[in-house]
């Protein structure tokens, strides 16, 4: 079983049956007995770094993504869901993240922001196998820049070239959206969902 | 590859049913929202927008429906329009399972809205549509409201200046000139607004050839939406992508 974790609002219609087409049932979870209670996690986030933060502190979330961490058990995080493993965000003054990765989340240099659309990868982690040269569904205005040590990390450029993914131990984090980037994104979880 | 210029077709939904006609009139049923939505998804539509006509409340709830069977199927993603009035409007969409909304008319009566949604879900939820025509204001481009037949006496540029400060993340940019005569995108209008704004500007309205959509592209807009010429398949969204990659666009293919 998947949980994915619910802090707040947002689309997570579309990352539950993204997910469940991996054969997997997936749950939507606020509290922490039914979260931590799978097999892997998925963590989202919509919206502004801190406002995303404050959400997911509301309802004791950092304290459970760090305990899903802790499992060893898979965990994916998507799009804020991803900037806020990072130490600090930058967006609409300085935030503190879960600061499982050493790094800040800053705005990416490039003359029309947000970056919305679909973009390629450059570098792919392995996780990427079958779907290195697709392309995949981002939505944000900022970024972390440098790799997390002893991480595999996934390149995107626009204007400038930002980490688009990170894969560490047991936790594989994505700036694009997996469940909206179509069959290769679909590809991309099944290739996640087959280490659980 | 860099970003990909997006291709977007538009869907016109009433009471949870795609209608298609020309200007609002003459409206037929031309199938069901969920299956024209993944058939566009496969065909290589970047993204897809609802527009809800639907005029009672009745008709909204099934639009909501709709879009919950849309998400759950069609994993791109999915802009709805039309009716939003509210916050609470917007969540209740994302919830079904739209990525974005687009707000017209109710961000023109109250702004601080514009402000309200991007507050609570971020600027990249939001999209602005503008439904602009010339006229005589300082730009030379007018608001107008109730698809082209009122002005709202405002200045087209100025207003999408101003909501871009508030926080709209997007321009759905509609000519109200170039509309429905199906000579090309009118790309006064783009570049003009390519000039005041740094978000991505989605243009609309015009599109009657393949290469009307570069032309758009080279005028300065990140996106290109359509309607008739897809649902009448006057060309596919593949054709106009081939036409995009020889005309060395960057396009998802």
């Amino acid at each position: 079983m998947i949980s994915i974790l619910d802090y707040g609002s947002g689309n997570l219609r579309s990352a539950q049956r993204a997910f469940e087409l991996t054969g997997h049932s997936v749950t939507i979870s606020s509290s922490s007995e039914s979260f931590l209670n799978a097999d892997a996690y998925v963590i989202p986030g919509v919206g502004a770094f801190g406002a995303c933060m404050q959400q997911l502190i509301s309802i004791g979330g950092d304290q459970l993504v760090r305990e899903a961490v802790a499992t060893g058990k898979p965990v994916f995080g998507i799009c804020v869901g991803m900037q806020i493993f990072f130490s600090e965000g930058l967006e609409k003054g300085v935030h503190q993240g879960l600061g499982i990765f050493d790094g800040q989340v800053s705005e990416i240099s490039a003359p029309v922001l947000p970056h919305i659309g679909w973009n390629s990868v450059e570098d792919s982690s392995p996780l990427f196998a079958g779907v290195e040269d697709q392309s995949f569904y981002f939505v944000h205005s900022y970024a972390a820049k440098i790799s997390p040590s002893n991480s595999n990390s996934t390149w995107t450029t626009y204007g400038e070239r930002f980490v688009s993914a990170v894969e560490k131990d047991n936790v594989f984090i994505t700036q694009f959206h997996p469940e909206k980037s179509g069959d290769a994104g679909l590809q991309l979880i099944k290739n996640w969902a087959a280490s659980i | 590859m860099t970003l990909a210029k997006r291709i977007i077709p538009c869907l016109d939904v009433d009471n949870g049913r795609v209608v298609k006609g020309i200007n609002f009139e003459n409206l037929m049923d031309a199938g069901d929202p969920v299956e024209l939505a993944a058939r566009y998804g496969r065909e290589g539509a970047d993204e897809l927008t609802f527009l809800d006509i639907s005029a009672s409340v009745d008709d909204r709830s099934t639009t909501l429906d709709v879009v919950s069977r849309t998400a759950e199927e069609v994993f791109i993603p999915l802009t709805v329009g039309g009716g939003i009035r509210e916050v609470r409007d917007v969540n209740q969409l994302l919830r079904a399972g739209a990525d974005k909304v687009s707000i017209n008319t109710a961000a023109i009566k109250r702004p601080q809205l514009i402000n309200e949604i991007a507050d609570r879900f971020g600027n990249q939820v939001l999209v602005l549509s503008i439904d602009a025509r010339r006229a005589n204001t300082v730009s030379g481009f007018e608001v107008t409201t109730h698809g082209g037949r009122q002005s709202a006496g405002m200045d087209a540029l100025e207003w999408m200046e101003s909501a871009v400060a508030r926080g709209v993340g997007e321009i759905l940019l509609n000519s109200m000139d170039a509309d429905g005569t199906r000579k090309g995108f009118d790309l006064e209008l783009i570049k003009a607004a390519r000039d005041v704004v740094s978000v991505p500007i989605i243009a609309s309205g015009g599109a009657g050839k393949v290469s009307d959509f570069s032309d758009a592209l080279g005028a300065g807009a990140d996106a290109l939406l359509a309607a008739s010429v897809f649902h009448f398949g006057t060309f596919t969204i593949a054709e106009v992508k081939n036409e995009l990659a020889a005309a060395r666009y960057p396009v998802r293919q």
